[in-house]
């Protein structure tokens, strides 16, 4: 068997390490390339800016832990800009368990920031019926959350005081992993209701919406890892998007190689082939 | 009968919501409300038929011993053990309930889903190829994109990120829109379909 023939069919065990390597020894020793931001990114951060302290934001989690990675540090980075700005949170989710991970989030950057659930942030928990659940939200809130997601009664609630529908809300940001997500509350927070919606995607996602993002609909997005450390940068702090994306940049480089390298052989056999014919 | 009561229902609240969207009268909104309400109502009891049938699959699986019946018992055990802990610790953070949720659930789906980047760096090696021109075009766009999407493609070459950029706001857009406005048209005509009672096939088939 030839060097072509035995690199045509390569063990793929041996790209599978390969792969891990390129993903371990960048997370054990950070490379810290530096991160620009692009425009979708700047967006968001930038409605964020514009809300004035007390201002209430309107958090969707709708993900869940397989696209963890991704789309957690963006909620984190989010959640840490509005306690930091002392914007008041109300979370809620149309994937049950994007519910709990939005909760884990509050917790972990509640205690850093001092703030106190029912007062600075709350969670309303899942409620199933997706773009429905939206449309009820921006009917009324209160009786479509009458309860948050531990089964306590809003009303006991000093954030929930006054709070009627999408009114009461400078922004939502969508935090998405597919369907329900970021198309439902474009097309009825922001097209029915007029409020302004953020995203938060994975990097897989981040294509299909650059025409919402265009045309407005969108005030800004954050795609993949790399939306979170561009959010993070924006932040001025290294979280797990920022350190991610060394892992990330060593993975992709290297898939990049693959397919110049599979390429090659390809093209070499082929010719090998119509030399034989 | 079966038949057609169904068919009028479908028929009268799909012209109603129609009609209904294009009157901002307070009796139109709470007639909106109300159904909001009802498809709530219906949409909680499909859930309890989904987790009934769920059962219903795999406890056949298991009488039968059918293969992997055993996953089955995992799979009800998992649904029945979670809903006894989530009913009598609660879910909030720090119950049991929450922890099951931190150390399994998370670790596993994570697990699960992190494996296709391995299948993706196989694929890229074994069937990545440029055999026409369409597929040299989407084989370079890739390339540009997956280096634009990391640092070290602007320390290749600074316009990199550039050129990714202009790929998702240029052609990739421009094929996304054509994509959205031929389903959105899709929709409509599927849905004008089924009011009308010319597609019957969610009544159980039949012309």
């Amino acid at each position: 068997m030839s060097i072509v023939d035995r690199l045509k069919t390569i063990d793929r065990r041996i790209i599978f390490v390969a792969i891990s390597l390129a993903v371990i020894i960048p997370l054990l020793f950070p490379i810290g390339l530096p991160i620009m931001v692009s425009p979708p990114a700047q967006g968001l951060y930038d409605a964020i800016e514009e809300l004035k302290p007390g201002s209430k934001v309107l958090l969707s989690f709708d993900y869940d832990p397989s696209t963890m990675p991704e789309v957690y540090p963006m909620n984190l980075g989010v959640v840490r800009h509005c306690f930091s700005k002392n914007i008041k949170l109300v979370g809620m989710g149309l994937w049950p368990t994007g519910v709990l991970l939005g909760q884990e989030a509050f917790e972990l950057l509640a205690e850093e920031y001092g703030k106190t659930y029912g007062e600075d942030y709350i969670n309303l928990g899942f409620k199933a019926g997706g773009i429905v659940v939206i449309s009820a939200m921006a009917e009324n809130i209160p009786e479509t959350f009458p309860e948050d997601y531990a089964g306590t009664s809003i009303e006991e609630f000093p954030i929930m005081k006054g709070v009627k529908n999408f009114d009461s809300f400078g922004l939502a940001v969508c935090f998405s992993a597919g369907d329900p997500g970021v198309r439902e509350w474009v097309m009825i927070a922001h097209s029915r209701y007029g409020k302004k919606v953020g995203a938060g995607i994975t990097a897989v996602m981040a294509p299909a919406y650059y025409p919402y993002l265009q045309a407005g609909q969108l005030v800004g997005l954050l795609g993949g890892m790399k939306g979170a450390a561009e959010y993070e940068t924006l932040l001025k702090y290294k979280g797990t998007g920022s350190a991610g994306m060394d892992a990330q940049s060593i993975a992709h480089s290297l898939i990049i190689v693959f397919i110049i390298f599979g390429n090659v052989i390809y093209f070499i056999a082929r010719r090998k082939e119509r030399k034989k014919v | 009968m079966r038949r057609q009561l169904p068919l009028a229902i479908c028929f009268v609240m799909g012209v109603s919501m129609v009609v209904q969207f294009f009157i901002p009268h307070r009796v139109s909104q709470e007639f909106y409300r109300t159904i909001l309400d009802w498809y709530r109502i219906v949409f909680a009891f499909s859930l309890v038929l989904g987790t009934g049938t769920l059962i219903k699959v795999h406890w056949a699986k298991i009488s039968k011993k059918s293969k992997g019946w055993q996953y089955s018992i995992i799979t009800i055990g998992g649904l029945v053990f979670m809903l006894a802990v989530g009913f009598i610790t609660g879910i909030q953070e720090g119950t049991l309930f929450m922890k099951i949720f931190e150390y399994v659930e998370v670790p596993l789906e994570a697990t699960m889903f992190s494996l296709l980047a391995f299948y993706i760096a196989s694929a890229a090696y074994r069937a990545f190829r440029a055999r026409t021109v369409e597929a040299t075009l989407l084989l370079i766009a890739a390339v540009v994109l997956m280096l634009g999407r990391i640092p070290f493609g602007y320390y290749l070459w600074h316009k990199i990120p550039g050129i990714a950029e202009w790929i998702l706001t240029n052609p990739n857009m421009a094929a996304k829109r054509g994509i959205v406005i031929g389903v959105g048209l899709g929709m409509i005509s599927t849905a004008l379909k089924i009011i009308l009672g010319i597609e019957r096939s969610y009544i159980g088939g039949g012309k």
